[in-house]
Parts: C-alpha cells; structure tokens; sequence
C-alpha cells in the first residue's frame, strides 16, 4: 500500500508544475541545462532575472565582466576548453548590442553559447521606448537561431530549444530575448530537455558508399593529404581521427581552429596551412593525389587562391554540414555526417600504409622553413627579442601543456605556429573573425572551466587594449590566468601589410602606450615587463609558477615579420619564406 | 554552363516563425541578389508554411543557396525548380475609372478576351483580376495603359511543382 502511494507521489511530482516567476524560470532552466557559471552585466530590462541570480548565488555563478562583449567571450572561452555551453546574460538596447561581436565570433567559429537577453515591456515594443533595440532583427543573420520570448509560458521550451540547436550538429549561437512582463509574470513551471525539432536535422545520414568511395581513393593514393579542422574537436573524434591517419600514413596539417587535436609532436602531424602556415603543408598541397579534409571548411584564409588550390588532387570532404560542401573547392568524395562516426567507419574500409617516400618531401621543406624562418623566430641572433622565443619559454615551462588563449594579429600567428600543444582544446583563439580583444575575456572563461589546466593568454598591445578592463573581472573573480602582452609598439600585423602592400606607410598603426605593468598593478595583479632576452626565462618562469593571476610584458622586436605568408591572392604554393 | 544565370523558382517549406523572412532574405541580400518576387502562405501540411521565391541567378549559386536555406534551423526543405517544372500564376488588380467600361467599348473587349474577371463595379471605378503568367500579365497591363490606370498591383508567384515534393514523409522522418 504505502510503497504504490509514494510510487504514484513520485510520477505526479514529474508531472506537477510549480508556479514560479518567468524570471525564476529562467534560473531553473539554466539549472536543468547544467549551467554552472553564466557571464553578463545586468541592467533594467534583465533586472528580474538577476534577482533571481541573487537568491540562487550559491547555484549558480554569475561573473560580472567588464563589458558585455567580455560576458561573449568569456563564455566562448569556456565553451570552447570544455566542450560545453557557454553562457552569456545583458540587458536590452545596449547590453545587447555589446554583445553581437562575440555572438558573430561564436557563429563563424561553431561555437555553443546562449545568450539572453532582456527587453522592454511587451507593450512597449515598438515604441522606441527607453533600452529598447530589434535585439533580434540585428542578431539574425549572426545566430544559428533566436527567439523572443513575450510571455513567461514560453520560456521552458525556448531555453531548451536555445540549448539544443547551441550544442547540437555544427555547433553555434543563440539569442533569446526576454520581455520584462514575461519576466515577471507567474506561470505553472515544468521544464523538459529538447530532444528533437522536426524541421532541424543536426547530423545529416552517412551514405556507406561515399564512405567506400572514399577509402579506396585512400587506399590507391600515393600522396595522400589530410587538411583538419575544429570539426574533430567540435565532434570529439581525436581518438578516431588518430586511428585513420596512423593506420593509413597520411601527413596530416591543420587549420588554426584544428590545433590541439592531436599533439604537435605527434609524428604525422606536418604543422598548419593557410596564410601564415608551415612551408610543407601549404606547397604540398598543390602536389598531393588525394585532399582528405575532415570537418574544416577551406576559409580562404587556408586556400588563397581557389583557382589554383589543389586543382590536381581529389578531394574528400568529411563534414557536418551540407551547406560547406562544394562551397569553396569542389570535392569528388563528400562524406557527411558526425566526424567520429564516420572516421570509425573508415578505419576498417582503410589499408595500413605508411608512404615514406612522401614523408620524406614534407621532412625536406621543414628543413627550408626551419633555417629560412624558424630558426631565426627561435633562436635568434640579433639584440631585438622574437615573439616566438617567448612561446618556446612557455612551451618549456609549461611542458606544452597550456591552453593558449590568443588574440588577434601577428602574436596569434606565432602562438599557433611556435605552441605546443599535448592536450586538445588548448588552443583557443578567434579564428574566422579575427576579433582583436577576445582573447583576456576568454582565457577568463578557459579558466574558469578548467581550473586544473593552465591558461596562459597571448596578445598584442593593440588587442589587449580592446578588452584591457576586464582585468577588473579577474581581479574580483581571483582568476589566476597568466597574460602575456608582446608588446611592439605597432599594431603589428597590420604594419606588416603596409610594409610589405603600401610602402611602408605606417598609417595609424603606431601606438603610444601607457604603462602596462602599472595597470596590471591597479588591479593588484602581480605584473612584470621584460625587456631584455637575459631575463626572459626567469620571468616566464616566475609567471607559471604563479599561483594568482600573473601579467607579463615583453617587449619584442618592433617592426618583426611573420613568415612563411601566402600574400592574398597568391596561390598556397607561391607561399613566401621572405 | 553552370554561371549561366537562369530564373529560378524557390520552393521553401517552414515552420510558421515571424523571424524567418529575415533570415531567408538575408541569405539572398548577403550575396546581392535581388529577389524577383516573394510569397509566403500555408501550404498542404497543417502548421507548415510554404514560401515561393523568384531569383535571378546561375544554377551554381542557386545550389549553395538552397544549402543555406535549408541550414535554417525552422527550415524544413527547400527546392529550386526552372520554369518548366513547375505550374504557376501571378495574379494582379487593376483599378479603372467606372466611365471606361461603358464608353470605351475596347475596354470591354481587352477584359473579356484576357480572361480577366471584374471583381467590382461602382459609379467612380471598377476593379478586374487577372490570373496568369508574368507575361500575360504584362501584355494586359500594356493594352490597359492606354486608356489609363488609376491602381495597379501584381502579386508575387505561386507555384506547384509537376513532380512530387516529399514534405510529409520527410516531416515523419524528423520525428525522432
Ligand atoms: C576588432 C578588430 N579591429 C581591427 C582588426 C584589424 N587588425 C587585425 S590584426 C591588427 C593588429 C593587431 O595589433 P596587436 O594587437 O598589437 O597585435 P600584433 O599584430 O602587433 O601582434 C588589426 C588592427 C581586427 N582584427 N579586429
């Protein structure tokens, strides 16, 4: 008797409702999606939600960044170290239109974020009332999806459905906007995962002959190459995607997204493509037979010019998404479907090879690289210090075992050429936007997710001046991440293009900058500047073994180059070494 | 061949959303393409709306484009036919001063020969319909002209397809 009574009591509490706020909702929901740590900046029309984060502090943590482009970036930070959803909150009008470069960093880059965001009264809208923008009209063509929500009801299933389409398929961002009223109003509260929507198909079916003819075009290949991208990550397909490569002995590069998947030591791997890539990588791809590219979308940033890109290999592509395929390059074989499935599947339609001869080609235009530019990036001769001797600092220091939070420009270039990574997700940086700023709001968020891992941010003195404040929300939050700030008195990268494309006009790239380690110290963060190669080591060293937040400065070579670079235009074979 | 640029007929079967004409639009905007005509309405599937676009473009474009589309999340299948794949009309109103049709005895003619139908008649106007193609559309709108239009407005194009688009059985597929 008594055990069907609390049988029953127990299948009418799953059904039962609560009658709770919108605003609570919204909290509970969060809650239910796993959410431990949102990022945001509050504000009248969100005001009801952050009470409710007020009651539920010791659920829920709410960061209180800088700016509400930090709170994007941030949860894109922690997106991307952990695989999961990143969060961000704001207010109407301008808290969300802060918010839109990182909501376009994260669609372009697939990666997962929630953003809420508050609106004006129902009534209101429309009436060009105070804080009140199309929140919506302008995020549209930036999310993978959004909503308004207007009334308190719809908020269970919205936020489900926000997290389902973040995570799910090719990952992205979504907005969804919360009237005040909805906010307020009570409802009866029930809150259900989303498990599917009928008109939204996450992973498209794997055809087994596509698989097929993609195996033997491998099997047959002499010169076979495999181009990588975030998609491995995004799909959790390291351990599949090693398999493929060992077994068939393909020379493996990856696009900047891609690094980490593998180790950069790991024997197959042959370094990066695209504008400022490896040598071999980027002239072997005009020579190899077979183009295995696998969850990457040839930005032209890795491609330079179509018209002669790889125009005498077959290209497989394997990839998620069905609107990449034939986008940019025509492929012969296009495998869709998830990257782990599919690359399981090919493993046993593969043959063991090891194709040394072709290995031996890429060994030999390392060498080129290694004593045109390398060597010089690493061991340099000359007074000025190189941006790379600092990562190959932090390399030792940190046993190639940092995440590399990078920003944007010609530090980035090094970071993700110089770094060594043993772990994935460990290079994070904003690829397909190129944000300058992204990178101390994000390695806040790295962190944050990973608290066990070190997190060390790369930037210029250009790009960490576009987020500078948010020191602030690392000294409140004590986040002990280490920034590193190579400072070369230029906004580098592009001094590096009038240099090289405008006879060296130096149009508004020069930068008089403030006293970096006295900002860091404003912030009671313990901070250092080197000038000089002779105290490099000691300081990066005194930087890792930081246990707080540590901020370094190192003054590099003013007007110093990155190399190899395809020029725009150029084909990835015209590649320059000089 | 394929950057031949050909008029196409886009069929896009959607979810009901007020956001998503944005996001269709956006897609053609982006890329500077104009949309010739566009019509949304329900279609044969209860809660589906069915969306016809007319585009100017080469068939190369058109495919990436349908990806786009179709990458939509509230986007449940989009087609591109070419004109000989489908059945379709465009529809127009003429508004005409009511002294036309009894003094001008050609008026008469042109509406009775063009298979337009009078929708209204009063003492200042009288209103007709024309159901067609685009171009006998036009060439009524020519003939009219000439005696003077006080309103005109044409619809964008509708369309079914001669072959069968599998909405309903897709739609059950996608429910997991
Ligand atoms: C928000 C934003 N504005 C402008 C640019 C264009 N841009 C690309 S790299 C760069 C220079 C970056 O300079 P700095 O941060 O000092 O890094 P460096 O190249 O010197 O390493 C600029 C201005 C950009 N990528 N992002």
């Amino acid at each position: 008797m008594k055990e069907t009574q609390t049988l029953q009591e127990k299948a009418t509490s799953k059904e039962a409702t609560e009658r709770i706020s919108g605003s609570e909702a919204v909290i509970k929901c969060l809650l239910a999606e796993g959410v431990e740590i949102l990022y945001g900046y509050p504000g009248g029309a969100i005001m009801p939600v952050y009470d409710e984060l007020y009651k539920y502090q010791d659920k829920i943590h709410h960061v209180l960044t800088r700016h509400e482009q930090g709170a994007t970036h941030a949860a894109q930070g922690y997106a991307r170290i952990s695989g999961k959803v990143g969060v961000a909150i704001a207010t109407s009008g301008p808290g969300a239109t802060n918010l839109i470069t990182g909501i376009a960093d994260a669609q372009i880059d697939s990666t997962p974020m929630v953003c809420i965001t508050g609106q004006v009264g129902s009534h209101l809208l429309g009436s060009d009332a105070f804080q009140e923008t199309d929140i919506i009209g302008i995020s549209t063509p930036v999310t993978k999806w959004n909503c308004q929500i207007t009334t308190a009801s719809q908020i269970p299933e919205v936020i489900a459905k926000a997290f389902y389409i973040a995570k799910s398929g090719r990952p992205g961002p979504v907005l969804v906007d919360i009237t005040k009223d909805a906010q307020f109003e009570e409802f009866d509260f029930k809150y259900e995962k989303c498990k599917g929507i009928r008109s939204y198909k996450p992973i498209p079916d794997t055809d087994k002959n596509s698989l097929k003819a993609a195996a033997e075009l491998i099997n047959n290949a002499k010169k076979p190459l495999v181009v990588w991208g975030q998609g491995v990550i995004l799909g959790k397909a390291e351990e599949a995607f090693k398999a493929v490569i060992e077994k068939a002995g393909i020379p493996s590069a990856w696009t900047i997204l891609g690094a980490s998947a593998i180790p950069t030591k790991h024997p197959l791997n042959v370094g990066m493509v695209g504008m400022h890539g490896n040598y071999a990588p980027n002239v072997l791809t005009n020579d190899c037979d077979v183009l295995i590219a696998i969850g990457m979308r040839f930005d032209d940033r890795v491609t330079g010019n179509l018209e002669s890109y790889a125009k005498q290999a077959k290209v497989i592509h394997f990839e998620i998404d069905p609107a990449e395929v034939d986008k940019n390059v025509k492929t012969d074989v296009a495998v869709l479907g998830d990257a782990k499935a599919s690359l399981e599947a090919l493993l046993p339609l593969l043959k063991a090879n090891s194709h040394p001869e072709w290995h031996q080609k890429f060994k030999d235009l390392y060498e080129i690289e290694y004593e045109k530019v390398i060597k010089n990036e690493l061991y340099p001769t000359k007074e000025g210090l190189t941006m790379a001797e600092v990562l190959k600092e932090i390399n030792i220091q940190t046993k190639g075992d940092a995440a590399i939070v990078s920003d944007v420009g010609q530090h980035q270039m090094i970071a993700c050429r110089y770094a060594e990574f043993t772990t994935t997700k460990s290079n994070i940086t904003s690829g397909g936007l190129g944000t300058m700023g992204f990178a101390l709001p994000a390695a806040i968020g790295a962190k944050m997710a990973a608290p066990e891992r070190e997190v060390v941010m790369i930037a210029g003195d250009g790009g960490y001046q576009m987020t500078i404040q948010e020191l602030g929300t690392i000294f409140q939050q004590k986040v002990p991440v280490k920034i590193v700030v190579l400072n070369n008195e230029f906004l580098g990268m592009v001094r590096q293009w009038q240099q090289m494309f405008f006879d060296k006009r130096y149009a508004s790239t020069e930068m008089t900058n403030p006293d970096f380690v006295a900002i860091a110290k404003g912030y009671f963060i313990d901070a250092k500047k080197v000038t000089e190669r002779k105290d490099l080591k000691a300081s990066v060293k005194e930087m890792i073994d930081s246990k707080g937040p540590y901020f370094l400065e190192v003054c590099v070579e003013k007007e110093g180059n990155v190399f190899p670079m395809i020029p725009t235009g150029a084909s990835v074979s015209d590649i320059r070494l000089e | 061949m394929e950057s031949e640029i050909k008029q196409f007929t886009v069929s896009i079967y959607t979810e009901n959303n007020i956001g998503l004409l944005n996001r269709i639009s956006a897609i053609f905007q982006r890329r500077h393409i104009n949309i010739e005509s566009i019509n949304s309405s329900v279609s044969e599937i209860e809660g589906v709306s069915k969306w016809t676009i007319v585009v100017q473009l080469s068939e190369e474009r058109m495919k990436k484009i349908q990806g786009q589309i179709e990458k939509q999340v509230e986007v449940i299948k989009a087609y591109y036919h070419t004109e000989d794949q489908i059945i379709y009309q465009e529809s127009c109103l003429f508004k005409i001063k009511s002294e036309l049709l009894f003094d001008e005895p050609e008026v008469q003619n042109i509406i009775k020969d063009s298979n337009a139908r009078i929708v209204i008649v009063n003492k200042e106007f009288f209103v007709i319909e024309k159901s067609g193609k685009k171009e006998e559309i036009e060439l009524l709108y020519r003939e009219l002209s000439v005696f003077g239009i006080m309103q005109f407005t044409r619809s964008g194009r509708v369309s079914v397809t001669k072959d069968e688009m599998k909405i309903s059985t897709m739609l059950k597929a996608f429910q997991h």
